[in-house]
């Protein structure tokens, strides 16, 4: 079929609109479109592009704060550090990508993230990744888990930027339908923010970087789209990265910006060409001009079609006053980088684009951008998970229920996945993988900039709301156990069909409870991302909304420790008890995923959030939140392996609620034993235990005269480093 | 027998070390060669007589192992 044969309401369905959305195209041009143009309406107005059934719901998150430069809208969001630096952060899923071809669909989102941060006029220094898979006996997982990490790794390594965190989590629900959320940090000075704007009638269009070539033509179609068996089959061309020309680019971007010589900037991501031009024009009131026939093509004989819908990687879109277009050339030439110049801003609000010598294509805005559809799609709200009735819990193997506990794939120590990963490339890395939040330098300052990722997606699988305020309460802790108070939120939302009414009671549950725990912790959401249809065969992921949340330490003085050491005096800061429902423990010990999450006691997290903090900048105690697998995990992970403990609590206390309940506001201290007064007197006040010390070769766990649980500490350990151990010998 | 299998990219697939290669080129004179891809040939010693039964072997071999159907095309050769 002609680029520029008219559209039919069939090509529209294969498009994935729907016929009133058809309708509603012939009514706002008041003409048939050509395949061109239905392709750029699929494109934009696709749930990744439009959000057309998120927005309304979006909208309810808290978005400013005195720190807030620039909130969601942009290519990510801005947040005030002080001292002149600001941090701009964004995180995005690559799911389906990365299900077909796990290598390049993790390789090219992690470059995607990157350019959202470094079009901003930032240096990305961090790169996390919240990964989630299913069974590893489910077919091809084994072989999807080694692709995503290889593909992370070699991308973030050849590009140059260290990965320092993240999570990785397993449940069959993903099965089908693995989730890749990336999220990058990048630092800047606060005069050198740049926008996605193409503002100035006259200025210049700029194209920069790869060539255009066929491959993942209707990715942002693709991405909104249910899987079926035959995906595999349909197979659409995917996208291969190119880490050594994105980090050319990196360093390109940067050079033009930092000499002042680009008017906006936006790179070219989901719909490629399509949504930078559309959005730039559309973020400035302003229109443009292309040449498509002028647009560098990797392949003979492609059409505008394919040029406006390439996604190619590794391309960016600049808009530059007609003055300084030569010096742009001339900085891209340097770089080894092709720079063509493709169209001009004018002033009416419209994309206008030729194609060899004729027009193809002329399109509003208002109908693709602004005014794209919106939908307040029919929801149900989801019964939260009822009280269980639970087994005898008294009188249990409770060693064995922990070495069950370690030797599951979830509590499996990440370790072979992150030491693929280069940590610390740039030298600023203070803390890196495997801790609770990771940790840098601003290079030359003290200012510690921290980050996290998390999600408890079981929980929000029994409760989406209170299990979404509790992911925020848990970024808030692991931020509290490096020193740093949190800046700003960042979401990535993964949820099934939105036309679902089960699935999208789901998506507006966990939104209210992200929107009430951040507007309860005074923590902005400044950008983010919805990846809806995640679902295969009509089984949807168990909601899965990733929070990615940024932290200050105004001076770091000293590197926090997440181990204790041999003699340190432990304490168990906050209550002595957890709650079973939704635990880990009922997961895996009982094959129970059920019962209630409790609501966020965000008084209480504040107030002990804030102590712990102090006491880590302090350098007054190692910290450590209790929430997957409760203290006795905890314990296990700040024993590093090696130094076990002697922990004795109250008789009446219950021995599964001390050792394995969750969703309590607390954390566990240790401190070496000069400290203890200094320690006792920044928690008056609080509810504050010391439960024992550490030293000799066991973990030990006495209620009163009882002893609960006694255990090698190497061996519990060794169970947790066994779990993907496979990942470093494949 | 020996059996000749070539491995490379789709033709739509970026190549970038192939892409890597014919920038070096340009650089040292070779400013004609306008596109280069890259790929690998692999020679395997296959214990059988019968070449169809070989042939769909080796091409079974190359779907599940020696290739990435997602990214990458495969041709057998016999002798």
């Amino acid at each position: 079929m002609k680029w520029d044969a008219p559209a039919t309401v069939e090509l529209a369905r294969e498009h994935g609109l729907s016929e009133e959305e058809f309708e509603r195209i012939l009514s706002d041009l008041g003409r048939v479109p050509n395949l061109t143009e239905l392709g750029i309406f699929a494109a934009l107005w696709s749930e990744h592009c439009s959000y057309k059934s998120s927005r309304v719901h979006l909208k309810k998150f808290p978005t400013r704060g005195p720190r807030v430069i620039q909130g969601p809208g942009e290519n990510a969001g801005v947040v005030d550090l002080g001292q002149g630096w600001v941090t701009v952060f964004k995180m995005e899923s690559h799911n389906h990508p990365s299900f077909i071809e796990p290598y390049q669909g993790a390789a090219t989102g992690v470059g995607g993230i990157l350019r959202d941060v470094f079009t901003m006029g930032a240096r990305p220094v961090m790169i996390l990744d919240s990964l989630r898979f299913g069974s590893l006996d489910a077919p091809r997982m084994p072989h999807l888990v080694d692709g995503v990490v290889r593909g992370i790794g070699d991308y973030g390594n050849c590009v140059g930027v260290p990965t320092v965190g993240g999570e990785v989590d397993f449940h069959p629900s993903y099965n089908g339908n693995i989730l890749v959320n990336a999220m990058c940090v990048g630092v800047a000075r606060g005069d050198g923010i740049f926008y996605g704007r193409a503002s100035g009638p006259g200025n210049r269009v700029v194209y920069l970087g790869s060539k255009t070539g066929r491959d993942g033509i209707h990715g942002a179609t693709m991405a909104s789209d249910v899987f079926d068996e035959t995906a595999s089959a349909k197979r659409p061309t995917v996208q291969v990265g190119d880490p050594f020309t994105e980090k050319l680019l990196i360093e390109c971007c940067l050079e033009l910006m930092g000499k002042g010589l680009v008017v906006g900037i936006q790179d070219m991501g989901a719909a490629g060409l399509t949504s930078s031009a559309f959005e730039m024009a559309a973020r400035a009131g302003c229109g443009l001009t292309l040449d498509l026939s002028r647009v560098p093509a990797r392949e003979r004989g492609m059409t505008p079609y394919e040029l406006m819908l390439s996604e190619s990687q590794e391309r960016m879109v600049l808009v530059v006053t007609p003055d300084n277009v030569a010096p742009v050339l001339e900085v891209c030439g340097r770089w080894g980088l092709d720079a063509v110049e493709v169209g001009t801003v004018i002033p009416e609000p419209e994309v206008v684009a030729r194609f060899e010598g004729r027009q193809a294509f002329r399109l509003p805005l208002a109908p693709l951008v602004d005014d794209a559809p919106r939908y307040d799609r029919p929801w149900v709200e989801p019964a939260p998970a009822a009280a269980v009735t639970l087994p005898n819990l008294r009188d249990r193997e409770w060693a064995a229920d922990l070495r069950e506990m370690l030797a599951s794939p979830v509590f499996a120590s990440s370790r072979p996945v992150w030491q693929q990963y280069d940590q610390s490339v740039g030298a600023s890395t203070v803390i890196g993988p495997g801790a609770d939040a990771a940790l840098q330098l601003i290079e030359g300052t003290n200012i510690g900039l921290a980050a996290t990722t998390d999600c408890n997606a079981l929980a929000c699988s029994l409760d989406p709301f209170n299990g979404a305020a509790q992911a925020v309460a848990e970024a808030v802790r692991n931020l509290a156990c490096v020193g740093a108070e949190p800046v700003g939120v960042t979401d990535c939302l993964n949820f099934g069909s939105p036309e679902n009414p089960g699935v999208m009671g789901q998506f507006v549950a966990a939104v209210d409870g992200l929107a009430e725990a951040c507007r309860a912790f005074e923590v902005p959401v400044v950008s983010g991302n919805v990846s809806f249809y995640n679902e295969t065969s009509g089984t949807a992921i168990v909601p899965t909304p990733t929070v990615g949340m940024v932290g200050i330490v105004p001076g770091v003085r000293h590197r926090p420790r997440s181990h204790w050491h041999l003699g340190d005096a432990i304490y168990l800061l906050g209550p002595l008890e957890g709650e079973l429902g939704g635990s880990r423990y009922l997961q895996i010990v009982l094959g129970l995923e059920a019962g209630p999450v409790p609501a966020v006691d965000y008084d209480g997290e504040r107030r002990i959030a804030a102590v712990a903090r102090d006491l880590v900048r302090l350098g007054l105690a190692a910290a450590k939140d209790l929430s997957d697998g409760g203290l006795a995990v905890a314990a296990v992970e700040m024993s590093g392996g090696t130094v076990g403990c002697k922990l004795s609590l109250p008789a009446s206390t219950s021995p599964v609620r001390v050792l394995f309940g969750e969703w309590r506001v607390g954390f566990a201290l240790a401190t070496p034993v000069a400290m203890e007064p200094a320690l006792e007197r920044a928690c008056e006040g609080l509810p504050l235990t010391r439960l024992g010390v550490a030293g000799g070769t066991k973990m030990v766990v006495t209620l009163g005269r009882k002893t609960v649980l006694e255990a090698s500490i190497s061996e519990l350990a060794a169970l947790s480093e066994k779990g993907l151990g496979w990942l470093s010998e494949a | 027998m020996v059996v000749e299998v070539r491995v490379k990219l789709k033709e739509q697939v970026l190549d970038p070390q192939g892409e890597a290669i014919r920038r070096v080129l340009a650089g040292l004179g070779y400013a004609e060669i306008e596109q280069v891809r890259v790929g690998k040939l692999m020679l395997l010693e296959v214990a059988g007589k019968d070449a169809t039964a070989v042939r769909s072997r080796v091409e079974e071999a190359c779907r599940e192992v020696l290739a990435n159907p997602v990214i990458e095309e495969f041709e057998v050769r016999l002798p």
